[in-house]
């Protein structure tokens, strides 16, 4: 049934016989191939008083973290290791559809049911008896498997699983989702696998990796009003590509990045995948303490998880108080630019949905811009919260009633137009979207010009008909109030 | 085994198509490809390789745009570079992808052979290009047919122990 790598294959005859189950059915066969030489006892005698430490004090945060799951007081980049995984999520698309006869095939149960945490947000609501199918597989399967952690219809994985207290700094994680990395804004390494890989994890609880290196991605300064973290995501896109993360680790630093919101930090953290990383992580602080106290989250420690000074690693330097609003063209999140640089571009629709554009951040941001005011005839602005406890909040703060008021559509609070499966956009029109993706087609229309920006760019593009930049508009108030003064 | 020329950034929205997820994989095939080579699906033959440019695969964690190329019964990918979540997706599945930098030397519909352990591409006039290695434990997932059966047949040996 398998390949055939050439013509006479020679099958390896030499598989070691490691110790645990889980070893046994997923670590690579030769997974001392890469392992950089232990240290030889006349090393450990001669070397300093301790040596560990001195070497774990250059160590990068993806390294403090892979190094606890894979239980070893270190690691270096191109190891290949097997770690233990604290979290296993996935969702209907990715998860109960494919796993259930992968796992009935097999014979095996769940490694451990408390790990693991199912997400239904792609096919909801169900549209047709294809999405009825798959929706009534997952929920059949986590009632006779008796998940203990089901969130249907709340809300798109990436939001719901932190907002219930599942990601703290240090864990180890994998989602069956490519936008999984954004579990890194917690100081936890978190990363995208398929179904099958996830079938591995799910009898086994392990996983292997090659340990990345690090990228840094320093940015000093703070951003202004009407720019935000996606503005920086699609500036570090515009500059590295959509390979600039070489599936290493890439870490967001500097004061740029410990002045946003926890919610913003999401937003990078989930966009690493755009920038082709495996993690993109945000070392925890106070912010990340606070907020997650606030949402269930048992009392965590955050001192050890961050970067050494002096680990290893590339730097690159961002300006974040100079970086103006930043638009990605269609049809890759890498074709950026400025949203001053920008021909007038007429739009037809602005969405603002998904993991990456809607949480309750985003919809502050989009309702600053809209409140009081009335979008563009013939604009249509789509708003798809991306959990309902964030819709819920924005409720609360009056932020609803504002988009409404201006003259937003409301939606479900799942994946949506964003992935194509759901609702998907007409043919023909013009996108300016909050999503990470604008891929041709891959919102449903293959005739469909997508654009990329921030929640502050939409909902000043939804305002005027066409991109906008939200910083002439937030200015306006001040404007009036000033020509006020004056008269 | 035939080249199928296709450029950079192939993305996995092209592979296996978001409206077409749900139907299974015999749909997401048929449609593979579809807005590069709308003939693709219906001219591919058993054997044939895919010869791409850099970063292909980018985009979404769906193995079934790995799975769609196996079930068309490519032989392999061959591209200079690709996202490294479909990389694990590939050997998952049982899909060889071949990291060689100079495959944009081989033409479209060339006839070509490889050596995945080896890391060597050989082409029609007989020139070679170098490969990067891949691990040994991927090739041999490759060659179990991917991850699905190797767990099948290590849980039954370890039935089997005592």
């Amino acid at each position: 049934m398998g390949q055939t790598l050439v013509q006479n294959v020679n099958p390896n005859p030499n598989s070691i016989a490691p110790s645990t189950l889980a070893q046994e059915l997923i670590a690579p066969s030769t997974p001392t191939q890469k392992l950089i030489a232990p240290a030889t006892p006349a090393q450990e005698l001669i070397a300093p008083a301790t040596p560990a430490q001195e070497l774990i004090a250059h160590a990068t945060l993806a390294q403090k973290l892979i190094a606890r799951a894979c239980g070893r007081s270190q690691v270096a980049p191109g190891e290949i290791v097997t770690c233990r995984v604290d979290l296993a999520m996935f969702h209907d698309s990715s998860g109960p559809r494919r796993l259930q006869p992968m796992l009935a095939e097999l014979g095996a149960p769940i490694w451990d049911k408390d790990k693991v945490v199912l997400v239904i947000d792609h096919y909801v609501p169900e549209v047709d008896d294809e999405s009825r199918r798959i929706v009534r597989i997952a929920r059949d399967w986590a009632a006779e498997q008796r998940l203990p952690h089901v969130y249907d219809s709340q809300g798109i994985c990436h939001v719901v699983v932190p907002q219930h207290g599942h990601l703290r700094p240090g864990m180890f994680c994998v989602g069956g989702d490519s936008h999984s990395p954004t579990g890194g804004a917690f100081g936890a390494y978190m990363f995208g696998i398929g179904a099958t890989e996830m079938l591995g994890v799910v009898v086994s609880g392990e996983i292997w990796l090659e340990v990345p290196q690090t990228i840094f991605m320093q940015w000093s300064g703070r951003l202004v009003d009407g720019v935000s973290a996606k503005d920086m995501m699609l500036a570090m896109l515009g500059r590295h590509g959509m390979d600039g993360g070489e599936y290493q680790a890439v870490e967001f630093c500097g004061e740029g990045v410990t002045a946003l919101s926890m919610q913003e930090r999401m937003t990078l953290a989930n966009m690493s995948a755009e920038l082709g990383a495996m993690v993109g992580l945000v070392a925890p602080d106070q912010t990340t303490r606070a907020w997650l106290a606030a949402h269930g989250a048992p009392e965590v420690e955050i001192e050890p998880w961050h970067s050494d000074a002096g680990a290893p690693g590339a730097r690159h330097a961002f300006d974040a108080s100079t970086l103006a609003p930043q638009v990605a063209l269609p049809h890759s999140p890498a074709n950026v630019c400025g949203v001053d640089q920008l021909p007038a571009t007429r739009i037809d629709i602005a969405y603002i949905g998904a993991c990456t554009g809607a949480k309750l951040d985003d919809l502050r941001a989009a309702a600053r811009v809209l409140a009081g005011r009335r979008i563009a005839a013939g604009v249509q602005l789509l708003v798809a919260p991306a959990s309902l406890r964030d819709a819920a909040d924005a409720q609360r703060e009056g932020i609803m009633a504002q988009l409404i008021a201006a003259g937003a559509t409301l939606l479900p609070s799942s994946c949506g137009a964003c992935a194509g499966y759901g609702s998907s956009i007409a043919e023909g029109s013009n996108v300016i979207s909050s999503t990470a993706r604008n891929f041709k087609g891959r919102m449903g229309a293959a005739t469909a010009m997508v654009y990329l920006g921030s929640p502050y760019t939409v909902a000043a593009s939804a305002l005027r008909g066409a991109i906008s930049d939200a910083r002439e508009i937030l200015a306006e108030p001040t404007r009036r109030a000033a020509q006020k003064g004056q008269a | 085994m035939r080249a199928w020329r296709l450029p950079a950034d192939v993305d996995t929205d092209q592979l296996a198509p978001g409206a077409t997820m749900k139907h299974g994989i015999e749909v997401s095939a048929r449609h593979c490809l579809e807005a590069l080579r709308p003939e693709f699906a219906r001219d591919v033959r058993r054997g044939d390789v895919i010869v791409a440019g850099a970063r292909f695969g980018i985009g979404s964690s769906r193995e079934q745009a790995a799975s769609v190329l196996v079930h068309l019964g490519l032989a392999a990918v061959i591209a200079p570079s690709y996202s490294g979540l479909y990389f694990r997706n590939a050997f998952n599945v049982g899909l060889l992808l071949l990291k060689c930098p100079q495959a944009a030397l081989i033409d479209d519909g060339e006839a070509i052979t490889f050596d995945a352990r080896a890391g060597v591409v050989k082409r029609a006039d007989g020139s070679t290009l170098a490969c990067h290695p891949i691990p040994g434990f991927l090739l041999d997932m490759v060659e179990a047919g991917g991850l699905l059966p190797q767990l099948k047949s290590r849980l039954a040996n370890r039935q089997e122990k005592p």
